[in-house]
């Protein structure tokens, strides 16, 4: 399996990332580089084994139903670039 | 197929009959303190951005903890729909970008959902019924909330609901009219309400589906489908079908083909339109979540849960059927809400458990719609409406007042000892000042926009 760089664009679109041209094709080698390697762990037999998880042998942890977190909203907003009485202001969007 | 045979419902065309054919995606909001992995509250309202921890609003290092109630409520509901419980599931992150999604992904289920297939009885107002498939159930996180009003050119973000858990409850697409799906989200909501899981509040949000639907002529092979997002309230989810199988079925005959695509229904203009901006979206690019182990339990964490579970809506009708003589409409109609149940046994006990019932439908509901009231705001209990002195005679007769006008039904009759009387006039009086829309009770659904 190998990208091109239409891919390559889109999976930038996807994760928001800033792509210029003269890049592309540069990623592309790097993408399918991994993907090779990838494709070389297929070659591996693991019928019958479990996916990791963890390498650590750890269940998942559950916490109570207390509320105990919260009521800091200047402390959530503090990092914004823009807010206005309480809330996030983002550029519009709207359906 | 996995629907009983029953009549087809079909829809006239100008050249053929057609079949329409909807599953849905409920979001059903879970009811606990907290979020599904953080400490903050899940409370309603709430100053902007309050309910919130860092958790929530995805600042770097924070790390999700799963909240054991969520789990434990997943189950329980789990088990209300007859469903297979899945001692191991697996969070997986689905990846977009929205301004109230802080992550840049949703935790939810994709692979391996904690609630496998199981199956709702749908009663319907003629007294039939129908089987209805369930796909799934999966846990997951909700988003914030955008406003888009308050601004002429930013949009306002609150995060209060962001991570709130819900569950997603899929259904097999085995419903036929838009009368079968809204009483499909209706008993579903019964049963919700029942098991304490999610209270079913359309208005707040707190119960949201979105529609599936296609249509065929009788006999093919499923049509292409389009996904309406969001409709929230039970009248809006048969307009929405509606309006939308009608919609297809004009393509259709004009020899058009549908685009799989996700809708928007405006209930102002009563169409729906496409969502074009969801479109990009669709690429979600799941995969199981690093900072989560899969979600175990045993055996016996299930049979506590099992243990708990209260009489279900459906052995609680056939109760009402067997022990009581109640015709199934009469036992529907009182077991919808677990407070009606309850109120109704309490009247029946030591009387006529038919003439109780005659007089809960007949008389005492449309008093509570008179003076827009819920049960548990009724002004008299039910010992005082047991106590009411009419013999269990009238109030059986009380079925022929049927016809009358509500307003002499509801002038006269009504002898409830205890001062119970003087209850209602005050209630009565208190009503009329604060005048505002009326609810009718019963007859029709929940949740209305």
């Amino acid at each position: 399996m190998s990208v091109d760089a239409a891919t390559v664009r889109r999976i930038a679109h996807l994760a928001r990332i800033a792509v210029a041209d003269h890049e592309i094709e540069h990623l592309r080698g790097e993408i399918n580089n991994m993907l090779a390697f990838v494709e070389q762990l297929n070659e591996v037999n693991v019928d019958g084994v479990e996916p990791t998880a963890s390498v650590e042998d750890m269940k998942l942890k559950m916490r109570d139903d207390v509320v105990s977190d919260g009521n800091y909203a200047k402390r959530v907003l503090a990092n914004a670039p823009a807010t206005d009485d309480g809330f996030f202001q983002v550029p519009k969007v709207v359906e | 197929m996995n629907a009983p045979v029953r009549n087809p419902k079909l829809l006239k065309g100008d050249k053929h009959d057609w079949q329409v054919v909807i599953g849905m995606e409920i979001h059903a909001q879970v009811t606990s303190n907290a979020k599904l992995f953080s400490g903050a509250s899940t409370e309603f309202g709430g100053e902007p951005n309050s309910h919130v921890s860092l958790v929530d609003a995805a600042m770097p290092g924070m790390l999700p903890v799963i909240n054991k109630k969520c789990v434990e409520q997943a189950v329980k509901t789990g088990l209300g729909l007859k469903a297979k419980i899945n001692k191991k599931s697996v969070f997986d992150r689905k990846n977009y970008f929205y301004p109230d999604l802080p992550q840049g992904y949703q935790i939810s289920q994709f692979k391996h959902p904690v609630v496998g297939e199981g199956i709702v009885t749908v009663d319907m107002q003629d007294g039939s019924s129908f089987e209805v498939g369930i796909e799934r159930l999966h846990l997951e996180q909700d988003a914030g909330k955008s406003l888009h009003d308050q601004h002429p050119s930013m949009s306002y973000v609150d995060l209060n609901r962001s991570g709130v858990a819900l569950m997603e409850i899929v259904s097999k697409p085995d419903l036929r009219s838009a009368e079968e799906a809204k009483a499909y989200v209706t008993k579903l909501r019964t049963i919700l309400r029942y098991l304490g899981t999610c209270d079913g509040d359309m208005e707040k949000g707190n119960l949201r589906a979105d529609v599936n639907v296609s249509v065929r002529k009788p006999g093919d092979p499923l049509g292409t489908r389009c996904e309406i997002k969001n409709v929230n309230s039970i009248r809006f989810i048969g307009q929405a079908i509606e309006v939308e199988a009608r919609r297809q079925i004009d393509i259709l005959e004009d020899g058009g083909k549908i685009d799989q695509e996700t809708r928007l229904f405006d209930a102002a203009k009563g169409e729906t339109r496409s969502m074009r901006s969801k479109e990009e979206a669709h690429d979600y690019r799941y995969f199981p979540d690093p900072d989560l182990l899969p979600l175990e339990f045993d055996d016996a964490f299930i049979a506590k849960l099992k243990a708990d579970l209260p009489e279900l809506p459906d052995e609680k009708k056939a109760r009402f059927v067997k022990d009581f003589g109640l015709s199934p409409y009469d036992a529907g109609v009182l077991i919808a809400e677990r407070e009606t149940a309850a109120f109704f046994e309490e009247v029946a006990s030591g009387r006529d458990p038919k003439a109780a019932a005659n007089f809960m439908i007949n008389e005492f509901f449309g008093r509570l719609n008179k003076e827009d009231k819920t049960i548990e705001q009724s002004p008299i209990s039910a010992e005082q409406a047991r106590h009411d002195r009419r013999s269990d005679r009238r109030w059986h007769d009380l079925r022929q007042d049927r016809q009358r006008p509500l307003r002499n039904r509801l002038g006269r009759g009504w002898r409830p000892a205890r001062g119970g009387r003087e209850a209602w006039h005050e209630a009565g009086d208190r009503h009329r000042r604060h005048r505002k829309g009326r609810r009718r009770y019963h007859r029709e659904e929940p949740g209305q926009g």
